[in-house]
């Protein structure tokens, strides 16, 4: 017999039953669909994940005080006050393909302007930090290397704190005060939205790190350095000399500080990412499985009750061949008729948590094949079976089946 | 010429219960071509079995039995299978048609699984619908069985039997499920189709359907105690006329009273 033709059979039979037909596919739907959803967020995430690396800058090394290599991550991370402004120079002074860097001090501060006053981030950065962050001052501009100097009281602030402190004016040449010490105001900065852990990176002021060491914080050491590469290339090079330059500066003790680069970061912030994506993707496939069970149930039931529609085509001269064709090809239809639905209910879902719920996804053109592969074999797997005992009935027994 | 079903000395003993049942106890038997055949007796008296293994659809357990002169006792599943397809048609007592399937659809059924000929979509469908019109349901060629009355419903199970034209038309107890008048028009059906040359063997247990056909059998437990031709044996067409105006000449009588 023609395969045609028993497809042609198979899809008569499925049009006998349409309602049961779909309801059939639903665990294949909802299988497909979550599994398609899932990836879809899996890989948005990833994309913003991976847009937030780059937005921090490029071929950025950071120094942190502390070290990891005493197991955990950030062990000590910021709990030892290792770290100077004179590693920081040192760094800036012998290390060859490095185009600048930032020692950084941060902490928090109730900051005070025309009355009003608001909780910020107050960080010290060298006047190099718009430039290695790739973070222009939109209005104004940066301090200069004269005002690190000079322990000038001057700053360059955010987006949110201008939104919060200066409403309705223009900041530049206001002044605002932290500590109850009057900082200028010489430049804003862009827009530059959520970090990768969800934090305002907009909510900042930025203030020479000697006047912060000096004047605001009262510190000797610095929260953590940040070194501008020359060149991806050159990048894990510039690690190794800043790792042995800060180690012979130690003369001998214990290595207290840990050199990062950009790259390692974002990996350890995909990683998680990552993780969560094959999680629910496992459930995803678990029901999915069980989308292919419900296939299964549906068709063994359906064997049952045609076993006397089976007869007559066994009697008229199918070939049992020719029955479990029909069956196989009934189940993937059913299954891939699912798998397509629930493409189109996966990119539905997708797209829905996109909008309504900010969720960032990115349909991956790879899972579509998947799950078009993965309920054809579904229904291959799972149909086969009924398939087969359908093919193994008598004629006799079948027709006289009430 | 060779008869079209040549059996010799067949057996067929049931020993899937406890006790073996010899259903069929040593029954030869010629059919030839044009003959019309009832086949007679009590209720388990072997009918069934018998006609089962005329339709290839059971082996015997001994015996031979030849069809159109092949010996139908060496074939395999497969083979019985295109046997049944292309030399036999199949008439139950319960129509068994296709359930939300057109009457063309289920006619077209036995060509679809034909091996030998292969028969492109159009014709397929012609022919169905030539066959739908030799049992005069062209006009309900769309409709589905729950649409159609029994005695129509088993006229297109007659035509799903006529399709492949095979060599005998077997039907076991095909007015089983109709009133008389409808049993006389399929009686009609099968007349018609006898007088065109196909022979036919069917299974009843009422004598006066069995009086439409040419020839007789009564089986006995499994033997075959009778068989005969049959005496001035009744027409479809005349009974029906009978029956027509009989009919009238009640409905002439009853309506004054009705009123
Ligand atoms: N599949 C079967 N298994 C066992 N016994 C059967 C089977 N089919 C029929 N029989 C027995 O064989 C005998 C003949 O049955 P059957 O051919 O159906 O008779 P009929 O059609 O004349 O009523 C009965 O005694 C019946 O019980
Ligand atoms: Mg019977």
């Amino acid at each position: 017999m023609r395969f045609s033709v028993v497809f042609l059979v198979a899809l008569r039979a499925l049009r006998r039953n349409t309602m049961r037909s779909i309801l059939t596919s639903l665990g294949i739907i909802i299988g497909i669909g979550a599994v398609i959803a899932i990836v879809s967020m899996g890989n948005g995430t990833k994309a913003r994940v991976e847009a937030q690396v780059a937005a921090l800058g490029q071929n950025i090394i950071t120094v942190y005080p502390g070290s990891f290599s005493s197991g955990g991550m950030r062990g000590g991370f910021g709990s030892s006050a290792t770290l100077t402004v004179e590693d920081a120079e040192a760094i800036m002074a012998e290390i060859a393909d490095i185009d600048g860097v930032s020692p950084e001090v941060r902490d928090r501060n109730q900051v005070l302007a025309n009355g009003l006053n608001w909780n910020t981030n107050v960080y010290g950065e060298s006047p190099d930090y718009p430039y290695i962050k790739n973070w222009n001052v939109v209005q104004g501009a940066m301090f200069t290397e004269q005002d690190v100097k000079s322990l000038a009281k001057v700053a360059v602030i955010g987006k949110t704190v201008v939104d919060n402190l200066f409403p309705n004016e223009d900041p530049i040449g206001q002044t605002l005060r932290i500590r109850n010490l009057p900082f200028r105001v010489v430049g804003v900065l862009d827009v530059k939205g959520f970090s990768l852990f969800g934090s305002d990176q907009d909510d900042v002021v930025i203030i020479p790190y000697s006047s912060h060491m000096r004047r605001v914080s009262r510190r000797t050491s610095i929260s953590s350095i940040l070194v501008q590469g020359a060149s991806a290339e050159k990048l894990d090079v510039v690690k190794q000399r800043i790792e042995d330059l800060l180690t012979q500066r130690r003369k001998g003790r214990e290595p207290d500080f840990t050199v990062r680069t950009q790259e390692e970061l974002a990996q350890t912030a995909t990683e998680t990412t990552k993780a969560m994506t094959v999680l629910l993707s496992c459930i995803a496939f678990v029901s999915l499985a069980v989308g292919g069970i419900g296939v299964m149930n549906i068709m063994l039931v359906s064997v049952t009750e045609r076993t006397r529609e089976i007869g007559i085509r066994l009697a008229i001269g199918a070939h049992g061949s020719d029955v479990l064709t029909q069956f196989l090809i009934e189940a993937v239809l059913l299954s891939v008729l699912g798998g397509i639905l629930g493409i189109l209910c996966g990119i539905g879902a997708s797209e829905l948590g996109s909008i309504y719920m900010g969720f960032p996804t990115l349909i991956a053109p790879w899972s579509i094949f998947v799950a078009v592969g993965v309920s054809t074999a579904v229904g291959l797997i799972f149909g086969f079976f009924p398939a087969l005992k359908a093919a193994k009935l008598d004629p006799i027994d079948a027709l006289r089946y009430e | 010429m060779a008869p079209v079903v040549q059996i010799k000395d067949i057996h067929k003993i049931y020993d899937s219960g406890e006790v073996p049942v010899h259903a069929v106890r040593g029954v030869s038997l010629d059919i030839h071509k044009g003959e019309f055949v009832a086949l007679m007796g009590a209720s388990g008296s072997g009918k069934s079995t018998l006609m089962n293994m005329l339709g290839c659809l059971d082996r015997p357990t001994r015996g031979t039995y030849k069809l159109d002169g092949i010996d139908v006792s060496a074939l395999d599943r497969n083979e019985l299978a295109d046997i049944r397809n292309q030399k036999l048609g199949f008439v139950f007592q319960g129509f068994n048609l296709l359930a939300r399937t057109t009457a063309l659809e289920n006619v077209e059924l036995p060509m679809l699984y034909g091996r030998t000929r292969k028969l492109s979509t159009s014709e397929i469908r012609e022919r169905a619908h030539h066959c739908l019109e030799i049992v005069g349901l062209a006009n309900r060629a769309d409709h589905m069985p729950n649409q159609l009355s029994g005695g129509q419903q088993q006229r297109v199970a007659i035509a799903r039997g006529l399709v492949n034209e095979p060599q005998v038309l077997l039907a076991d107890e095909p007015t089983g499920n109709l009133d008389s008048k409808t049993s006389i028009e399929v009686m009609g059906v099968f007349q018609r189709l006898n007088d065109e040359g196909i022979s036919i063997v069917m299974v009843t247990h009422e004598l006066d359907i069995a009086h439409y056909c040419k020839r007789n059998l009564i089986l006995r437990d499994g033997v075959v105690v009778r068989d005969e031709a049959v005496a001035n044996r009744s027409i479809a067409a005349v009974e029906l006329a009978k029956l027509k105006s009989a009919e009238a000449a009640a409905k002439l009588t009853a309506s004054p009273a009705a009123h």
